[in-house]
């Protein structure tokens, strides 16, 4: 106990554990264990020839960068390039607001939100719209015992939440797109 | 190709994708035979992620055969068999210049604060993923390894993130003979922590989760005592029982953004979106401690900002040290326990999931169905 100056003692002795435990304590000494210390100056151990790299060539447009990199890094991702809607309200995020910002973050998290539906759209006009039952997986549930899998857990309490994030977006853009057919509706017919 | 990409929150589906092409005289194009779901992949699956975008393709978890190399590359030729890091890294910038090679500041436009790592959304500058055909691994002479001839793949494709990341959440634990550590996760990277904290002299390991099927893997397979915090009403307060009164030595957080056991934290933070996650088992990690201890965070947490006890960590006067895992540097050791049976990350494998159902291997893991562990992903052309 935390009253008193000893430790409590432990179930098992170290030879006990030793016998039990296939490799206890084989890194017991730190000088064992890989990456200790963490900081070690020597530039040539990871295979690196360079002191700077090459740089990779822009080729998919001007590439958004945090505000807080003196320069554009000379390697990065070209996965899904900036676009649309979605991409102006990330570029803005970037050019505008550092990592330290919560706005940085909270506009990059709306673009995704944006990007889901251009998403939506843009897969739709070439013919292979979004089927929101293959795409979640929830056809696995047959053949995985969803029920005796679920039997006792706390997570299966927000778990039911799952459809109404997966579902809500959807509902919600059906009901705009109604609002506006049935507002364009209307203005039309008072025009007639 | 065959590619998995993403659509929206929860929405995945494998679609065809241009092959990947050289975009720097140092990358390789390696061609997958084996990858993996990574528990934090969930988190950009659950839309938490931000600048998660669609059409890209997650998976920091893969090994291949090595297709086609740019012209600088000295270190692998066509045909080598590689096993991959997670971590994109430079070899040459401040950082990896000191071997923090999870820390790379040549290859992550998007964000000074995390290095590059594939398939895990712009936010670690938008490199696309192994759960595909196909991928592009940038600075191939300085991340990929050729797999020893005594491998197994599936302990190689193990190696990449949820091994490593295990065995350096005990040693960042920095465990001393005789101490007892508590680990928070039963998942891969938890069970491997209680393996390697036994590596490290630990003196009790106890792992904490929800999840009977996992806590039994815990007892058999990391030889490791078991909390079910579902069946106590205060977590923490067992916990202080069971180490009389005093608390754990040390804690390893292997559960991230979306810990159970807090449902208005779920909902605030996983379902709404209104903080960065559910950071539910680093405060009973901070709270279920003795004053003085050391908690190692594996559990991958995003940038927005999450309701984290650290008053309680200013007065205990805890020590929280984290990273993401520096793979390469830790392998050398790990090659050694695996190839001496000390770890044996393979016997996590519970399901193997062509990528064209992978929409639904992602359902199953994300909702812990058929006794789900680890699932692997096989793409088409391995």
């Amino acid at each position: 106990m935390a009253y008193w100056p000893q430790k409590p003692p432990l179930p098992e002795t170290p030879e006990q554990l030793r016998a039990r435990i296939p490799g206890w304590g084989v890194d017991l000494d730190p000088k064992d264990r890989p990456s200790v210390p963490q900081e070690v100056f020597d530039p040539g151990a990871y295979g690196a020839r360079w002191e700077f790299p090459d740089r990779q060539p822009e080729r998919y447009g001007p590439r958004e960068r945090s505000i807080e990199h003196a320069f554009l890094p000379p390697v990065f991702g070209t996965s899904a390039p900036l676009h649309g809607v979605s991409g102006r309200i990330r570029r803005f995020a970037y050019d505008r607001f550092s990592e330290g910002r919560n706005a940085h973050w909270l506009l990059l998290i709306a673009a995704d939100r944006v990007d889901t539906f251009e998403g939506l759209l843009a897969s739709a006009a070439r013919g292979r719209p979004d089927d929101p039952v293959t795409e979640t997986g929830v056809l696995a549930e047959a053949r995985s015992h969803p029920i005796a899998s679920r039997a006792g857990r706390v997570d299966t309490h927000h778990q039911v939440l799952d459809p109404l994030v997966v579902g809500g977006p959807w509902v919600l853009a059906g009901a705009g797109v109604l609002a506006a057919a049935v507002a364009a509706g209307r203005a039309l017919s008072r025009r007639g | 190709m065959r590619a998995m990409v993403y659509r929206g929150p929860y929405r995945i589906r494998t679609e065809e994708k241009d092959v990947p092409r050289i975009e720097h005289p140092n990358d390789a194009i390696v061609r997958v035979t084996l990858a993996a779901i990574c528990g934090s992949d969930l988190h950009l699956y659950h839309g938490l992620m931000p600048d998660t975008r669609v059409g890209t393709t997650f998976g920091h978890e893969f090994i291949g055969v090595v297709d086609s190399v740019g012209p600088s590359v000295q270190s692998l030729k066509p045909g080598d068999r590689v096993m991959v890091p997670f971590n994109i890294s430079c070899g040459s910038c401040f950082y990896c210049a000191r071997g923090m090679l999870a820390n790379c500041h040549n290859v992550n436009p998007n964000a000074t604060a995390v290095g590059g790592i594939y398939g895990y959304s712009h936010t670690t500058g938008g490199y696309d993923g192994g759960q595909a055909e196909y991928v592009r691994v940038p600075f191939a002479d300085v991340g990929p390894t050729v797999i020893p001839d005594w491998m197994h793949d599936e302990d190689a494709v193990l190696l990449t993130d949820a091994t490593a990341t295990g065995y350096f959440g005990a040693q960042l634990g920095d465990i001393r003979q005789g101490d007892v550590v508590v680990v928070f996760g039963a998942g891969p990277v938890g069970l491997v922590a209680a393996q390697s904290a036994w590596l490290m002299g630990a003196g009790r390991v106890i792992v904490v989760d929800h999840l009977d099927y996992r806590l039994e893997k815990a007892r058999d397979f990391a030889h490791a005592e078991t909390v079910n915090f579902a069946e106590h009403d205060d977590v923490v307060v067992h916990l202080k029982r069971i180490t009389d009164h005093l608390g754990a030595d040390v804690a390893i957080d292997c559960v991230g953004a979306e810990a159970d056991g807090n449902f208005m934290q779920q909902v605030a933070g996983t379902k709404l979106k209104l903080q960065g996650g559910s950071p539910v088992a680093l405060n009973w990690a901070i709270d279920a401690v003795r004053k003085g201890a050391t908690i190692s965070v594996m559990g991958a947490y995003g940038p927005v900002p999450s309701a984290v006890k650290f008053g309680d960590a200013m007065n205990k006067g805890l020590t929280l040290r984290m990273n993401q895992c520096p793979v390469k540097r830790q392998w050398p050791r790990l090659f050694e326990h695996v190839r001496n049976g000390h770890l044996r990350p393979r016997d996590m494998v519970t399901h193997r999931i062509p990528l064209e159902h992978i929409a639904e291997g992602y359902h199953i893991f994300s909702s812990k169905l058929d006794g789900c562990i680890k699932p692997l992903i096989v793409p088409s052309a391995a």
